[in-house]
């Protein structure tokens, strides 16, 4: 640092002082300095900060534009998800609806089928029966006459007479009046 | 070897206008030439405007978003009014750092009329826009609200020599360290040289080189450092006088 301070002091009495205190020159540096300063600022404000400073915010507004379409995309993708997963909930509805109707359906066909033969199997058998039993009144009828037959043979046969089948008729009854009423 | 011989104006012709000698100089010619290369970096980092910026361009819009963050912190956004003057006072301080640290070329910033001259426009601005912005209640900068009488006797003169004693601050930091880097460089590069013609102890030479270039880093460190420090003084001594520091 002396050795600095030396050679400073030594260029002082060589040169007369620092250049920089020659005040002869402060007006040129000054008027110079105001004309590359103006210069400079007017160069800045009129053009380049406003060209720089557009670049930035077009690339930023582009960003932010690129970032709400990539947001709207996404709010589109949900609701489409949502309006598949909707539909493929009435679709899953529809379809267990449309079984439990067939299933409903085939059940009641299925009664009333069964219904339909058991009236006709009850027609069937009641009319079974009205036959079996006219068929066996039809029998009983004939067999007083077979009786009155039998025992008209019996006392031909045994009393060697011919009995009045009136008389016969009234005999019959008196033994079992209680079979032929 | 006169250190201080790379710090001469020299004039080029002459020009006297009012009576006042503003011959075009070396300064002049070099504060010009910065400019115009300022001017043509970011004009030729602009030329495009893509929305993927190539090199030039990031390089443009990384140094314009490096000084809107300064007048951003400093100030808010009523400091954007300020932006371009902040910027060109960065730029132009920087410009001229940077390029006086090639051989032969002329330091603008090395001068006190110079850094003088810019301090000086800044506190004007800072009074104008106090006065602006505030009119008389632009006083009230030198007497922090919520101070007792006997205080704020000892504070208001304290607070007015330090508001005066800035543009003195301002333009001798940066002329100073200008100033004091060039001469060190120039006083070392003498060594290499008066060692390197003392015969066998020219080899000796290589210590003082070595220093050199070692320096010679740290002036870029400091050329960069001390255009941010202007910069960002002028912002702060801006935001003083904007609506967040003086209540209404």
């Amino acid at each position: 640092m002396t050795i600095l301070l030396d050679a400073a002091q030594a260029a002082d009495h060589a040169k007369g002082g620092m250049p920089q205190l020659d005040f002869s020159t402060y007006p040129s540096q000054i008027f110079w300095l105001a004309v590359a300063f103006a210069l400079l600022y007017l160069a800045l404000d009129r053009v380049l900060i406003p060209r720089i400073g557009g670049a930035l915010e077009e690339r930023n507004d582009r960003i932010a534009d690129d970032l709400d379409i990539a947001a709207r995309k996404k709010l589109e993708a949900d609701e489409a998800l949502a309006a598949y997963e909707q539909n493929l909930a009435r679709a899953r509805a529809k379809a267990s609806a449309i079984i439990a109707e067939n299933h409903a359906r085939m059940e009641a066909e299925l009664t009333e089928q069964a219904a339909a033969r058991e009236a006709e199997l009850d027609k069937k058998i009641a009319k079974a029966e009205a036959e079996i039993a006219e068929a066996r009144a039809r029998a009983m009828s004939h067999v007083e006459d077979i009786a009155l037959d039998v025992a008209a043979t019996l006392v031909h046969s045994l009393g060697g007479i011919t009995p009045k089948p009136a008389a016969l008729r009234k005999a019959l009854e008196t033994a079992r009046p209680e079979s032929l009423s | 070897m006169d250190p201080l011989h790379q710090f001469n104006i020299k004039r080029y012709g002459s020009f006297h206008l009012f009576g006042l000698d503003l011959s075009f100089t070396n300064s002049a010619l070099f504060a010009l030439l910065g400019v115009a290369v300022v001017v043509a970096f970011l004009a030729l980092g602009s030329r495009k405007r893509a929305l993927v910026p190539g090199r030039m361009q990031s390089l443009a819009e990384l140094f314009y978003e490096f000084v809107a963050q300064m007048v951003r912190s400093t100030m808010g956004q009523e400091g954007f009014r300020f932006f371009p003057l902040i910027f060109a006072i960065f730029a132009f301080v920087l410009i001229s750092n940077v390029m006086g640290l090639f051989p032969y070329f002329f330091t603008v910033t090395s001068h006190i009329a110079v850094t003088g001259a810019l301090a000086f426009m800044v506190i004007l601005i800072v009074i104008a826009y106090g006065f602006y912005r505030h009119g008389w209640k632009f006083f009230r900068l030198f007497a922090p609200s919520g101070l007792p009488l006997p205080l704020l006797i000892v504070i208001i003169p304290i607070e007015m020599i330090s508001f005066l004693a800035r543009p003195f601050s301002l333009s001798i930091r940066l002329f100073a360290n200008m100033m004091a880097g060039h001469a060190l460089m120039e006083v070392f590069a003498g060594f290499v040289v008066m060692l390197g013609g003392a015969g066998a102890m020219g080899v000796l030479a290589i210590l003082p080189f070595a220093t050199n270039t070692a320096i010679l880093g740290l002036e870029f460190m400091i050329a960069v450092l001390q255009a941010y420090v202007f910069a960002l003084l002028s912002c702060i001594y801006l935001s003083d006088v904007s609506g967040e520091h003086i209540g209404h």
